[in-house]
């Protein structure tokens, strides 16, 4: 059933915040929610552009190293000529993303090499390049202008809550995937591709364009994740930034109800599985769990996430 | 095409004769040989991966699972233990990590993609969550196999020549391998000729941890501490050399030759950048390329080889 996925998700987020909140009073604090506000900007753009990849039966593994090929390249640019405008930065970081995500879509749509592969390659390949490019120097954060931090840590202000420019930049990218994703004829596509791509084919959708696009529109979006990393912690490093990001997306994606196997899923089960990553993460730290715990911690939520979702596709089948 | 691993073997000779030419510290055949202690790691769990693969799935935890196994090895053993007590608590320790994901994919009906995805964080954190940020060190009599040879040839190298022509047996000669086969070609239809399509893959999973556990003795022994932050990224290298192998990624193609080839074709492009002093990240852009051009020539190879068949079963049809 359409939308079950969805609501069972906002059950879940509701409960892990309601237990947090009376084992801890303090999670509700405004700050704690801050902090929770701030993790989700970054993840959630990078997962609305996987999330057309995954649909249409591909995967981009390259998502970490996009970010921080990107997240370099702003910051290099930066570094020459500082009194660009921050649009514009988010213009480079989209522009890089891009450049890489083509390389991505070639490789796959033309080279017909397996998406796993192809971008397990390019994410080491570009992890190489963002070493090269910035010759192992780290971006300091006395090279980043005070316009774009203030992105992460300035908002509007609701009490206590400061709902960051940076999330609102991520809302909105979330929003206008979701009409996309309902309304484009092109986004339906992707979807008619990854239910059944011969079938998609003798309809007269061309299998090169759509996975050309869905992996140009993931690079792109990585791109701009890299420009929003930049702004949210104020320094790049080549080795760390971005570093593991493509593993967090792709669980947030597959949490949030889609299809790793293609052809379903949805914008509001992508954000609302970002959502819940966030709260998980933030919630750790909250509880008094030790760090060397979180990463257990964590495989464990996506492990369980996927076990409910399996018997309930199962009793789905036999009712 | 008939032999995929044509390419790696013709890349190897290339990489080996261009190496050999511009370096003459390439040239030290003790040194490459000493050399291969490292990689025999990553090869092991190559050779499980590929029947993994072979079977349509994929494990991304080996890194994690050799971690975790690394680990609780250095921990739970101490100067006293008899060295066959530690090497069976990590073979042990392997096979159930193996079978855990196994089981996790067959009786849970879920994506292998994703359940290893899962491990891998599981595994790697309850490493951390065990360890914290201190290392564990390795028993005394366990420590300094990759030191030791047997006429010249060092022991991890020679575990992992048996292991692949082992397991590349089990591959090419037992109904084990004609199940993963099957299995990777097509698992509906492996289910209906009454392959037991779960107890196989299960086995291959299980066989891989095996090797894992293998694999993180090895580790233990070269390096005489466990820590949880060792090995990153390593279950990437095994998949290149998999794929680069020419094992089908989707599963049902594949052979342990290929495999074995690709991993000495990885060693030698590491090793010579290695001794031509070409900085890390230059090396990573390159392993990637090459993981990305092999399946390339394959992809271009096989074209060819569909319009020759294609060409005789015309004349063959007429």
């Amino acid at each position: 059933m359409k939308g079950k996925r969805e609501v069972g998700l906002l059950v879940v987020l509701v409960l892990l915040v309601a237990a947090c909140s009376i084992a801890k009073p303090i999670f509700l604090d405004p700050r704690n929610i801050n902090s929770i506000l701030l993790w989700m900007p970054l993840l959630l753009v990078a997962a609305i552009g996987q999330f057309p990849v995954i649909v249409a039966r591909g995967i981009d593994i390259s998502t970490g190293s996009i970010v921080g090929l990107s997240a370099i390249s702003v910051g290099l640019l930066l570094k020459t000529s500082p009194n660009i405008p921050v649009p514009m930065l988010f213009l480079a970081g989209g522009l890089a993303g891009l450049i890489l995500g083509c390389i991505n879509g070639l490789i796959i749509a033309f080279g017909k090499v397996p998406a796993v592969v192809a971008t397990i390659g390019t994410l080491t390949a570009f992890r190489g390049l963002t070493f090269v490019v910035s010759k192992g120097d780290q971006i300091d954060s006395n090279a980043i202008p005070q316009s774009l931090t203030s992105l992460a840590n300035q908002g509007i202000n609701l009490g206590n809550v400061t709902i960051s420019w940076l999330l609102l930049i991520g809302l909105a990218f979330a929003v206008s995937a979701y009409f996309a994703s309902n309304h484009l004829q092109f986004y339906r596509n992707i979807f008619a591709y990854g239910s059944n791509p011969e079938a998609a084919y003798l309809r007269g959708i061309s299998p090169k364009t759509v996975q050309m696009v869905c992996y140009c529109a993931s690079g792109t979006l990585a791109g701009v994740a890299g420009t929003m990393y930049l702004a949210r912690f104020g320094f790049a490093n080549p080795g760390s930034a971005g570093q593991g990001f493509e593993l967090i997306v792709i669980a947030a994606v597959a949490i949030g109800g889609v299809k790793i196997t293609g052809g379903s899923g949805s914008i509001l089960g992508v954000f609302l599985g970002c959502a819940l990553l966030s709260c998980i993460n933030v919630a750790l730290t909250v509880l008094g769990i030790d760090a060397d715990w979180q990463l257990l911690v964590y495989g464990a939520t996506i492990l369980i996430a996927l076990i409910i979702d399996s018997a309930s596709q199962r009793r789905k089948v036999i009712a | 095409m008939k032999r995929p691993e044509l390419i790696p073997a013709i890349l190897t000779i290339l990489v080996v004769a261009f190496f050999w030419k511009i370096s003459p510290d390439f040239r030290d055949v003790n040194y490459l040989l000493a050399n291969t202690t490292i990689f025999a790691e990553t090869g092991l769990f190559a050779i499980g991966l590929t029947l993994i693969i072979i079977s349509g799935n994929i494990d991304l935890s080996v890194g994690s699972s050799l971690v975790l196994t690394s680990c609780l090895v250095a921990k739970f053993t101490n100067d006293g233990t008899p060295v066959f007590a530690s090497v069976l608590m990590a073979l042990i320790i392997g096979t159930l990590l193996g079978t855990i994901n196994g089981l996790l994919i067959t009786v849970g009906k879920l994506p292998s993609f994703l359940v290893t995805l899962a491990t891998m964080a599981l595994y790697r954190g309850a490493a951390q969550a065990m360890m914290g940020p201190a290392s564990a060190k390795v028993p005394q009599p366990l420590k300094g196999i990759d030191r030791s040879d047997f006429y010249g040839l060092p022991y991890p190298f020679i575990i992992f020549v048996i292991c692949a022509i082992v397991v590349g047996l089990i591959l090419h000669r037992m109904i084990l391998g004609r199940w993963l086969f099957g299995i990777g070609t097509n698992k509906e239809a492996a289910h209906y000729t009454g392959f037991p399509v779960n107890r196989a893959t299960i086995l291959a999973f299980a066989i891989t941890g095996f090797l894992v556990g293998l694999s993180a003795l090895l580790m233990d022994s070269r390096l005489g501490v466990a820590r949880h932050d060792l090995a990153k990224g390593i279950e990437l290298d095994a998949i290149t050399i998999v794929v680069a192998g020419g094992t089908a990624i989707a599963g049902g193609k594949g052979t342990m030759i290929g495999t074995a080839l690709a991993w000495l074709l990885l060693y030698f492009v590491k090793t010579g950048m290695g001794v031509n002093n070409l900085k890390a990240e230059y090396q990573l852009t390159i392993i990637g390329i090459i993981l990305i051009l092999s399946v390339f020539s394959q992809q271009i190879a096989d074209r060819f080889s569909t319009i020759k068949q294609r060409k005789t079963t015309k004349i063959e049809a007429r």
